[in-house]
């Protein structure tokens, strides 16, 4: 009976090294991702881009992803994981991947690996991210606009340059309609717990902020927003199911075509290590339609959009003036430069706060 | 005609020995008929979880890298329990040692200091996850207070300590803000035994720590005064052993074993200190303590088993597609099959014809 099983199992065992090798000839691709590919924000985005991708080139690639890889020690080991299986190019999806996204890039030399919003690069590491800064500068127009108590409402993730540059960017834009617009914050230090961010929205309302942004990855913020009759905006994906009378608009994480452009080189060999940041020209990140607003509201949104998109409108356009009252340094010409977007570490003049760790 | 559960004159020997098999076995046949229903080749299927991640050098060291900080937790809070002291709060002893040991490798980075700089680290935290787990075992002899509850509460207090260092006054100041330490210089660095590879040293000293403990445990006064005061409170004051002063001691040698696992693991496999360190560590040592039967070997056993659920789920996600929570699922039907097995140590079923009298002179 053992011998019977053991045989079995061999059989099986060779079936299967048997199907890997008529696979062998497809590129591999993998993916890592931080949260569920249910969580319904960031790594659901991500999911479907790969799902884009495997539409796109399915005959010609076959893709693998690891979910819930927490940030910590197991990453390095999951990413070694996906190279050790064949996987030619690895997306890693998380900033907090970057440190061992490199180390196992080191180790893989001959494996070509994409890292979501990091700042490190390797021969074989690329870097992506989106100027989500340029979304949040509309909508800092439209929460302007239709807030009645002028007072806004942000759930702030973790205070790093990224989200406090998307704050920057909403009081910026929001001073042009309101000069005396106030904005509340509150660090929920995570990237995805829906009962924090309930919390944080019932927190931000009861203080009198009649609009909800938020920069963490879940719908639940959408939804007390909704409960409590006021207005919101969606983060990663289109939460509109979430609060139909609710949400204005979203900023859509549409990493699609950056996949299969990614995959598409690294099938002609012409891949090579990158850094690409790219804005609403470059359909990195996409703006949900706006909904929930007067005709007129929408009609400047989507000016600056327009506006935006053909390089006209900056938002972080000079003179930007710092909550010491003092001018920030003007590196880009008439426009903060991108290492000072990205880098950002400083509230601007008008939001009534003190950035955590400064 | 019904099954009842009948307490056992004595422990039963046989069955505590065979009881994790029975355990494995169930849960194997239940993995099985899961696999099946999803479609899954059941037998494909184990050999991605059991079978592949054993017949590689690449798989065995990570298996010994996840398992080195369960081990050395479980077997001190194996010490805490066995004394009847509960340490729930390993976790916050392994972020404190990871804190403590992090200040000399930040305070050191850049200089030339030599070659003492990862003793150093090694030694104070130790000495601060020890310090740590005194302040519940200073409260339960002193006060009265409960160690489960303080214990657990100061692990929030030590995450959101590490939480304010890493984004203030110990940020990389060239890492764009965000939360983490710069990389650890080499000297502040856990070495690797293999070039190229992940295996450390700490797994070598998990080693010595497991050692240690059998014969503390297994050949000296301590270690049979520890098991009696847990065993037989009544017998261990006739014995006139003194057990708060045990209370203190498995409480520090428990935060200190697992404050020096907190200060492996971010000199080591994470190279810097950030959030998240822990996945639960401190937590999953619990599981492991219990699961190796409160022996440092059983829970050497139980440490690498677990780790090997772990890394054979990944590879079974990779290989075969099969969904994370399927490994979730898996490690749950283990404790539950563990669990309810060990109940038959101190408990046998026993068919009943005539029903109800029996059943009361059973109860």
């Amino acid at each position: 009976m053992r011998k019977t099983l053991l045989a079995l199992a061999a059989g099986l065992l060779l079936a299967g090294s048997v199907g890997a090798a008529s696979a062998a000839d497809k590129l591999k691709v993998g993916f890592i991702y931080l949260g569920p590919i249910g969580d319904l924000g960031w790594t659901y985005q991500h999911e479907l881009a790969r799902q884009a991708l495997v539409k796109e080139l399915g005959d010609k690639i076959e893709t693998t992803y690891l979910e819930n890889v927490p940030e910590g020690p197991d990453a390095e080991r999951a990413i070694e994981q996906l190279a050790r299986a064949g996987n030619k190019l690895i997306f890693t999806t998380s900033f907090g991947y970057m440190d061992p996204t490199l180390k196992v890039a080191k180790r893989f030399p001959n494996v070509h690996f994409e890292h979501a919003t990091g700042y490190k690069r390797n021969a074989n590491m690329s870097t992506y991210s989106a100027r989500w800064y340029q979304g949040r500068y509309i909508q800092g127009l439209i929460a302007a606009k239709m807030s009645k108590s002028g007072v806004l409402g942000y759930i702030g993730s973790f205070p790093i340059p990224e989200v406090v540059s998307g704050i920057n960017a909403t009081i910026l834009a929001a001073q042009t309609i309101n000069p005396n617009i106030k904005v509340k914050i509150i660090w929920a230090n995570t990237w995805f717990d829906p009962g924090k961010e309930a919390d944080a929205a019932k927190a931000l309302i009861d203080q009198g902020a009649d609009i909800i942004m938020q920069h963490t990855d879940s719908p639940a913020a959408m939804q007390i927003a909704s409960e409590r009759g006021k207005l919101a905006f969606g983060q990663d994906s289109e939460m509109i199911k979430f609060g139909p009378k609710t949400q204005l608009t979203s900023i859509l994480d549409t990493w699609g075509p950056y996949y299969i452009a990614r995959v598409k080189a690294e099938l002609d060999g012409t891949w090579k290590s990158e850094d690409s940041w790219g804005g609403l020209d470059s359909h990195m990140f996409a703006m949900a339609p706006y909904t929930n607003m007067p005709d007129d509201v929408k009609k400047m949104a989507e000016d600056a959009q327009a506006a935006i998109t053909a390089g006209k409108l900056h938002p972080f356009k000079c003179p930007i003036v710092g909550q010491d009252d003092k001018p920030i340094e003007c590196k880009g010409g008439d426009h903060l430069d991108d290492g000072q977007i990205l880098g950002m570490n400083f509230y601007v003049k008008g939001i009534d706060d003190k950035l955590p760790g400064k | 005609m019904h099954l009842v559960l009948e307490k056992r004159a004595e422990r039963s020997g046989t069955i505590a020995l065979v009881s994790p098999l029975i355990a494995i076995g169930l849960t194997l046949l239940t993995m099985v008929i899961l696999f099946a229903i999803l479609g899954k080749n059941p037998l494909l299927a184990l050999d991605a979880y059991f079978i592949a991640p054993l017949t590689d050098g690449y798989s065995l060291q990570e298996i010994a890298v996840k398992a080195t900080p369960l081990v050395m937790i479980a077997i001190g809070l194996s010490l805490c329990y066995l004394a009847n002291a509960w340490n729930i709060g390993a976790e916050g002893q392994f972020l404190i040692g990871a804190v403590a040991g992090s200040w000399i490798a930040v305070k050191t980075q850049g200089t030339d200091a030599g070659a003492w700089v990862l003793p150093a680290m090694l030694l104070l935290a130790a000495v601060a996850g020890a310090l740590y787990a005194l302040i519940p075992a200073i409260c339960k002899v002193r006060f009265g207070a409960s160690e489960i509850l303080t214990s657990l509460m100061l692990v929030y207090i030590a995450d959101l300590s590490l939480d304010y260092l890493v984004r203030g006054p110990w940020r990389d100041p060239h890492g764009f803000n965000f939360p983490t330490t710069a990389e650890f210089d080499p000297v502040a660095t856990v070495p690797l035994l293999i070039e190229g590879g992940r295996l450390h040293l700490g797994s070598i000293i998990a080693l010595l720590v497991v050692a240690a403990a059998a014969i503390l445990l297994g050949r000296t006064i301590k270690g049979f005064e520890i098991r009696v005061v847990g065993a037989a409170p009544r017998a261990a004051r006739f014995g006139g052993f003194n057990a708060n002063q045990l209370v203190i001691l498995t409480f520090a040698v428990s935060g200190a074993l697992a404050g020096l696992a907190g200060i492996i693991e971010v000199a080591g496999p994470v190279g810097h200190l950030q959030p998240g360190i822990s996945p639960g560590y401190g937590f999953t040592a619990i599981i492991v303590a219990f699961l190796g039967r409160l022996n440092p070997v059983g829970i050497l056993i139980a440490g690498l088993f677990l780790a090997l659920t772990f890394i054979g789920g990944e590879q079974a996600q990779i290989a075969m597609k099969i969904p994370l929570d399927v490994t979730k699922v898996f490690q749950g039907i283990l404790l539950f099959y563990v669990l309810a097995c060990d109940s038959l140590i101190l408990y046998r079923f026993r068919l009943v014809f005539s029903n109800r009298q029996v059943t009361r002179g059973a109860g």
